[in-house]
């Protein structure tokens, strides 16, 4: 047995101990994360975003959306009510990172997709006290004014797929036009992009023709949250783990 | 060596400069070139100071003079920061609907400011100097501690107008971007580096246990910082990046990491502060050496496991869950322990609380300190949880550690190291010292108690229901609802933010060598008449 004395002499065995000590926790609660089957559903309906969406989705983050909006439902009686089914581990399989974030200053947004018309999106976020009088959410009006940068639309997916999301090397191929196509109902490339990103939704975001805007992305990314997989015919199988 | 060193910071020069020039985004270019700076001013001031960090004699006080501005700096800044968050979320009109005013954007600037900037440089400035005092050693490396205190510096410029401009990879604490995580994981070996090799240098047989704390602190957070950040960017010359761990995997390794940047950054590291300026203040060795070694041991071993409880009924699976939660109840033990064993050292100089506001700042930072661990663990049992997450109780109990603990025992540290330092007989002020500790207490106490009404008031309006079996509120009554909260507790943080500056006011008084005169704080020695002897 060691006394503590010799730990104290000695900064490396000091230094390596402290490594050991404060591994093992992490080690235990991290690591089956990524090898038990049962920590993700298998779900019908899980794809990975579209480009647009995916713009949509870095906007989200660059603003902070997710330090006032969750997207992470519990199995709670009065969040199902509220917000519907509780989130699956699978619903966010395909987030880097994911967004279920901490704190509801603004409501949960796990599935408001569907919700709302792009409309109401568009005018809330221009003023959001315009619609919701008692709400404390910033305007965020540049959205709808600024032009989406979007040249290195590939580039994203590629990353994406070097971390893991299975990105085609079609979809790379034809990000940029289907990025164009998912805000241009009379596109002739909405058929692709559907095939390649199934409930892929196809229409003018933000009702203004003349520009692919930030607004139409992240109102692209917004309509779609929580609704690829089809509640009406998932269930929940084997022994309940949560 | 000396080539060797210009040689390195030629390279990183011409490499930085080749960046800013190459760069596919503006904020990479800016960032870029503050680099390429960086290394220039180094290249000259190496040049110039070189006869300076050669001698092996005395003490490199220089870097905890500057440390001690920085953290006074900087935390005045994050605690504005705050306060304005604070105004924005009670008058919404105050984002101005401006991509670089609103709430989202400055939110992470706040809490890196708060943690990183403040808490960070006085992390810096103390181990600097705890190392030192307590091995009789010089600072290891020569311009080395330079490096680690200005890069530092340096990351936090690049971290927090990053934010500003839409950099972010939205992990909360760790929000800086893939190239600004290189950058703080270059300086934070080279701190690491440093303090070992401060150890190695020591003139006393053991290591002090202020200095185990250090280490652990530096030792974890560099493996919290580098798992946790994995991330492929999408160009190697643009800011933008993908996080290598997705949805639930991600989830837990960010509060791993999150949970643990309150373990070691904000505890171990700032522990260390409490086992050296308690018993140097109070003039009273540690209460117990055996307790110490139980303290140090199990709060790191346990620390590590608590990150789940911040994923109760989430799509995390429960055996996971469950053991987050049984651990962080555990914490609670070790903990307090550590509370003990610095409360317990005033054991015979209690009497210093009456005259020393310093000691007695850092006395009621251990109080604090013991509420909000034991506030934790509460929090930490799912039944709780399901009540106060998402919640303002999650940002109350935050900031009774931050702003009673973390900050408090801070100033108490630099109220006492500054007149040390500057070599002057006192601060300039006592009474300010005693003025800043009440306003702070009291704007902590409005603080914390707003968010403990506010965020049960909203949990349970949530989960209310009428007497048909409707949800009774709509999610933006529970909204209104907070406002008058909201209020209360900008007002607790406009307080924090006048004490802080009665500190800074009083701190720059002492480091010009002004003092003020004031009546002695110890109550006159003569003893009371005796009642009825006179007349």
């Amino acid at each position: 047995m060691i006394k503590h004395a010799t730990i104290e002499k000695n900064s490396i065995l000091l230094t390596v101990l402290v490594l050991v000590v404060v591994s093992i926790g992490g080690i235990v609660e991290l690591a089956p994360l990524f090898y038990l089957e049962s920590t993700i559903e298998k779900v019908e309906g899980m794809r990975p975003y579209s480009p647009l969406e995916l713009s949509g989705r870095d906007i989200y983050v660059r603003e902070g959306c997710y330090n006032c909006h969750s997207q992470m439902i519990r199995p709670l009686r009065d969040e199902a009510e509220r917000y519907g089914h509780y989130s699956l581990a699978a619903e966010s399989m395909y987030d880097h990172p994911f967004q279920w974030g901490s704190k509801r200053t603004g409501p949960d947004l796990a599935r408001v997709g569907g919700r709302y018309s792009d409309e109401w999106h568009t005018a809330h976020m221009r003023d959001p006290r315009a619609l919701v009088p008692e709400s404390v959410m910033p305007g965020y009006p540049f959205l709808a004014t600024t032009p989406l940068d979007s040249a290195d639309i590939a580039a994203h997916l590629k990353a994406n797929r070097m971390v893991g999301v299975p990105y085609t090397d079609e979809m790379i191929a034809n990000a940029a036009t289907d990025l164009a196509a998912q805000v241009d109902p009379d596109s002739d490339e909405m058929e692709a992009l559907l095939a390649r990103y199934p409930k892929a939704q196809v229409r003018d975001f933000d009702g203004n023709p003349e520009m692919i805007s930030e607004m139409d992305a992240l109102i692209a990314y917004m309509q779609m949250l929580g609704t690829l997989v089809d509640f009406g015919s998932y269930k929940a199988e084997g022994e309940n783990l949560r | 060596m000396h080539i060797l060193s210009m040689l390195m910071l030629a390279l990183g020069a011409a490499a930085t400069v080749t960046l800013a020039l190459q760069a596919s985004d503006g904020v990479m270019s800016f960032h870029a070139g503050l680099m390429a700076l960086f290394f220039l001013a180094g290249i000259v001031l190496l040049h110039r100071r070189r006869s300076k960090w050669t001698g092996d004699e005395g003490y490199e006080d220089g870097i905890i003079r500057a440390g001690a501005i920085a953290s006074t700096f900087w935390g005045v800044v994050g605690f504005l920061v705050g306060l304005v968050i604070a105004l924005q979320l009670a008058f919404p009109v105050l984002n101005f609907d401006l991509p670089w005013t609103n709430f989202g954007r400055l939110r992470p600037l706040h809490t890196s400011a708060v943690i990183f900037a403040f808490g960070g440089n006085v992390l810096l400035m103390t181990s600097f100097h705890v190392v030192q005092r307590t091995c009789r050693a010089r600072l290891a490396g020569g311009w080395a501690p330079w490096f680690v205190f200005w890069g530092y510096q340096l990351f936090i410029v690049m971290a927090a107008t990053g934010y500003v401009l839409g950099v972010t990879q939205s992990k909360e604490y760790a929000e800086p971007e893939w190239y600004v995580d290189l950058w703080l994981t270059l300086v934070w070996v080279v701190y690491l580096l440093v303090f070992l090799g401060t150890l190695w240098k020591r003139r006393e047989p053991h290591i002090y246990v202020a200095n185990w704390f250090y280490l652990a602190f530096i030792v974890t957070v560099a493996m919290l910082h580098i798992i946790n950040n994995l991330a492929v960017p999408v160009s190697w010359t643009g800011t933008q990046s993908y996080g290598l761990w997705a949805g639930v995997q991600d989830a837990l390794t960010q509060w791993w990491y999150g949970h643990n940047a309150v373990g070691f950054f904000l505890t171990a590291g700032f522990l260390g502060i409490m086992y050296y300026y308690v018993p140097k203040r109070a003039e009273r060795p540690i209460y117990s050496y055996r307790l110490s070694i139980v303290h140090f041991w199990s709060l790191i071993f346990l620390y590590i496991w608590a990150g789940p409880h911040h994923l109760h009924y989430t799509a995390l699976p429960e055996w996971s869950q469950t053991l987050g939660m049984t651990f962080s109840i555990i914490l609670w033990m070790p903990s307090w322990g550590g509370m003990v064993n610095g409360l317990m050292t005033l054991s015979g100089a209690w009497d210093k609380l009456r005259t020393d506001p310093v000691l007695r700042m850092m006395v009621v930072s251990l109080a604090f300190y013991g509420m909000s661990t034991f506030e934790g663990p509460l929090m930490a049992i799912k039944e709780v949880n399901a009540l106060s997450h998402y919640t303002d109780w999650t940002i109350g109990h935050v900031h009774s550690g931050a702003l009673g603990w973390v900050a408090f025992v801070s100033f108490g540290a630099l109220y006492h190291i500054v007149p040390i330092m500057w070599a002057r007989q006192r601060l300039y002020s006592m009474v300010l010292v005693n003025v800043h500790f009440w306003i702070s207490t009291i704007g902590i106490l409005l603080y914390i108690t707003a968010m403990w009404v506010s965020g049960i008031l909203q949990g349970l309006m949530w989960r209310a229901y009428d007497h048909l079996g409707f949800l009774e509120y709509s999610f933006v009554e529970t909204v209104a609802a907070m406002h008058p909260f909201y209020v209360i507790r900008a007002l607790g943080g406009l307080l924090f933010v006048i004490g802080s500056l009665v500190m800074t006011y009083n701190l720059w008084r002492t480091m010009r060598g002004d003092l003020r005169l004031e009546a002695s704080p110890i109550p006159s020695a003569e003893p009371a008449p005796a009642m009825g002897a006179a007349s």
